[in-house]
């Protein structure tokens, strides 16, 4: 019987790699253990070792082929003696269908680029300027690249973020470029190295501090609301912590309830602190440079699914965005969806099907939750009279808890039905695949809500 | 940052024994005595206004521990900086900060270093280079670190002072910090005020290991346990770590024994330990009465020269309280400043 090597998955949220290197043969004898391939991830190269032995009786996928899916078919073994000439290959295998009795929830959407690049509070982008498709994590990685050639004083310290190359490769190169004195490996003491880092702001520096993710930062949240947000008001304005504090936050995918957390709301409890939580790669990009700017103290959020995705940004020599404006990403009439982060995704998608059947929905996409854009969401409510809000965090005072207070309280009179506010469920994540996409919001729960709101 | 070329450059032991105490020319005595007796007066007199009731929240005492900080004062130079937790009236009078501004901050006034906002545990100056004034235990220890991380990266040669005592060495992160500040050698003094009690719990009932000098084993740390009752012993211990960190060796321990005579904060029932041992040490120890006992032995000044410094002192604290008393309090437009830089 034959036995079909599959492509690996080789991080919770990988969906397709490149097959850098076959190091064996058809005709090769392998057994298990042996390293047979390379396969490149956005995060790593990693080898790719056989759980069987048998003869390589048939390679299906050629050495440097890119983006092959998870799963897909990529060598076939033989057993000993058998005719490997006639096997089947059929690509790419189908993943096997969750076995549950439970309804299961639409997974999360996968929108490959944001559409129309609507800025309405952004400066101006000059005539001319070329867009350039980038990922996520390339504009987080160049942000911070431009603004340390920019200023000697900034410097990146964290878990893995030198030699590594960056556990999401997010820091990817910048020790080859700015050596070990601005890009610290730090040991895994995430109280310690975020007290450093403080304390190296307090003097006058300006650090960046990544957390391999932000449920780590939990060790260290008394640095981060304590030292660096509340030390300019208790010295009565003579010193403050100029840094920022930044990693994936939120769910990746399937790595539990310890791992899988979204602190939007936690700090944007608290004052002297300004969040940030961006979607798409140019406000990534333009967010980061203007946090790293920021005299203040900035807790930046990003989201491990969307480092991968592309978007258009402006090929700009210096792409700065003002934090504290809220993006409308597209313009509605019937209803407003205000959203953040990787809460986007299930907006797009819903407005899309919406708009099919006929309900134009305005996106308003926060970018920053702490200083809030109030005003931008006001103007909104006043001219759709409905308010759905999207984010993956814990429903119990959430971002779009707080919203619906403020528009209840500044814009009563304009609401013609109560606002709904869709968060992840009141759960700690669970791992089931199945478990975990009904803890999180989904496409169907944003269109039921928009068309609750809107009485279709 | 670097790190460590080899681990052999590191110490065998990491236990060194305290030099002999300096000693002192007539003027560092005098100084010395100055400068603990402002402190001390200082410290008699918040504890006053605290109870007529015009300091308010939490109010920590230093009286008893004036050596530490003089004798480190003395050892340092220019551009070193300090931080502490939130004992910290002493350390900030001995940076040199104004007891004017002090006090009225204690008071809550506009005049106050923090513009009223910070109160009796987080005052900071810019200017003297004292970063605070911290009140999560321990918290001040990486806060330290990280000023002798920025010291490092700056390749300037001064000297980060991290205070914290007995109680916050059981803090995890103070070992997040010692572990990286050796790692990265960075100049860092520790120094552990050990007055024997975190808050009302005695060392021996807190720590598996109540010689804190040893307490940077683990992490290459050399230390040394010091008479932190006797101004000399601190300033020599003072000198050789400031010595050791600012040639490039690293982060530096010094376990200053010392005693607080007052309670933990103003509203300590005192039940922890007796009557008989407080008095034991003011009688025996204390570290004024031993620098007045040498000034007037070697005839460095007579009884009255020094009633007529008492005297200044009593006057420059008696004005603070006067003027921590008759300064405005903060604007009410105050609480919706400094939270943000530009905002």
């Amino acid at each position: 019987m034959a036995i079909e090597i599959l492509m690996p998955a080789l991080s919770p949220t990988m969906e397709e790699g490149n097959l850098a290197k076959w190091l064996v043969k058809e005709g090769d004898s392998v057994s298990a253990g042996d390293i047979i391939a390379e396969i490149e991830t956005d995060k790593a190269t990693m080898e790719v070792e056989a759980v069987d032995e048998g003869v390589v009786a048939k390679i299906a996928v050629e050495e440097g082929a890119q983006g092959v899916k998870v799963n897909a078919v990529i060598a076939v073994l033989a057993e000993e003696g058998e005719d490997a000439s006639s096997l089947d290959v059929t690509q790419p295998k189908a993943v096997e269908a969750p076995a549950s009795s439970e309804p299961v929830a639409e997974a999360p959407v996968q929108v490959s680029a944001a559409p129309a690049m609507e800025v309405a509070n952004d400066p101006d982008v000059p005539e001319g300027t070329a867009i350039v498709s980038m990922t996520v994590r390339d504009a987080l990685n160049s942000a911070m690249a431009e603004e340390m050639r920019r200023d000697e004083d900034v410097f990146i310290m964290g878990e893995e973020v030198a030699e590594y190359q960056g556990a999401y490769k997010i820091t990817q190169n910048l020790l080859q470029e700015f050596g070990k004195r601005r890009v610290v490996d730090t040991p895994i003491t995430e109280h310690g190295f975020a007290g450093i880092g403080v304390g190296a702001a307090m003097s006058g520096l300006k650090p960046i501090v990544e957390f391999m993710t932000w449920n780590f930062a939990m060790q260290a949240i008394d640095h981060i609301i304590n030292s660096a947000a509340k030390t300019l008001y208790m010295s009565g304005g003579q010193m403050g912590a100029p840094m920022v504090f930044r990693g994936p936050n939120g769910a990746a995918a399937r790595v539990g309830a310890q791992h899988s957390q979204c602190y939007a709301a936690w700090y944007s409890q608290i004052p002297g602190l300004k969040v940030i939580a961006p979607y798409s790669a140019s406000d990534a990009k333009g967010l980061l440079k203007a946090a790293i700017r920021d005299p203040n103290p900035v807790v930046f959020l990003e989201n491990e699914i969307l480092y991968g995705q592309s978007f258009d940004v402006p090929d700009m020599e210096d792409h700065v965005l003002p934090i504290g404006k809220a993006r409308i990403h597209k313009e509605g009439t019937d209803a407003t969806i205000v959203t953040f982060s990787i809460g986007m995704t299930y907006a797009i998608k819903a407005a899309e099907i919406l708009e099919a059947e006929g309900i134009s929905v305005e996106i308003i996409d926060l970018r920053t939750i702490r200083p809030l854009d109030m005003e931008t969401i006001l103007t909104s409510v006043k001219k759709t009279n409905r308010l759905v809000t999207v984010e993956e965090g814990f429903p119990q005072n959430s971002v779009g808890g707080h919203i619906a207070s403020q528009v209840m309280q500044q814009a009563f009179d304009y609401l013609d039905a109560p606002v709904i506010t869709i968060a992840g469920k009141d759960v700690p994540m669970p791992y089931a695949e199945n478990l975990e996409k009904l803890a999180l919001p989904n496409v169907d729960e944003v269109i039921q809500a928009v068309k609750s709101v809107t009485y279709k | 940052m670097a790190s460590k070329p080899s681990a052999s450059a590191k110490p065998k032991s990491t236990v060194q024994k305290a030099p002999k105490p300096s000693s002192f020319s007539k003027e560092e005595e005098l100084k010395s005595y100055y400068d603990m007796l402002l402190i001390r007066r200082f410290e008699e007199k918040a504890g006053q206004l605290y109870g007529m009731g015009h300091i308010g929240g939490f109010c920590h005492l230093y009286i008893g521990q004036e050596a530490v900080v003089t004798g480190m004062q003395m050892a340092i130079k220019e551009g070193d900086q300090v931080i502490t937790g939130y004992r910290d009236h002493g350390h900030m009078l001995a940076c040199g900060m104004n007891p004017d501004g002090v006090m009225a901050e204690l008071t809550g006034r506009q005049d106050g270093y923090s513009k009223g906002k910070g109160g009796s545990m987080h005052m900071f100056s810019k200017e003297k280079h004292f970063y605070g004034g911290h009140g999560i235990v321990g918290g001040q220890v990486s806060l330290g670190t990280g000023l002798a991380f920025a010291n490092k990266y700056r390749g300037n040669d001064s000297v980060s002072l991290a205070y914290f005592g007995d109680g916050a060495s059981n803090q995890g992160q103070v070992y997040e910090s010692f572990n990286m500040a050796s790692l990265w050698d960075l100049p860092v003094i520790y120094i552990i005020e050990n007055n024997r009690y975190a808050m009302g719990t005695a060392v021996t009932r807190s720590s598996a290991l109540t010689e804190f000098s040893q307490r940077g084993a683990s992490f290459k740390i050399p230390g040394m346990s010091v008479d932190g009752m006797d101004v000399r012993a601190v300033k020599a211990a003072g000198d050789h770590a400031a010595k050791w960190t600012r040639g490039g060796k690293g982060p530096f321990i010094l376990e200053m024994e010392t005693y607080r005579y007052r309670g933990h904060s103003m509203s300590d029932p005192a039940k922890y330990r007796t009557k008989d041992e407080v008095q034991k040490m003011r009688a025996e120890q204390d570290p004024i009465e031993q620098v007045k006992q040498r000034i007037l032995e070697n005839k460095m000044a007579n009884e009255d020269e020094l009633k007529s410094m008492d005297k200044k002192i009593r006057e420059i604290v008696g004005k603070s309280a006067e003027f921590a008393q008759s300064a405005p309090l903060p604007d009410a437009s105050e609480l919706y400043t400094d939270i943000l830089v530009g905002a």
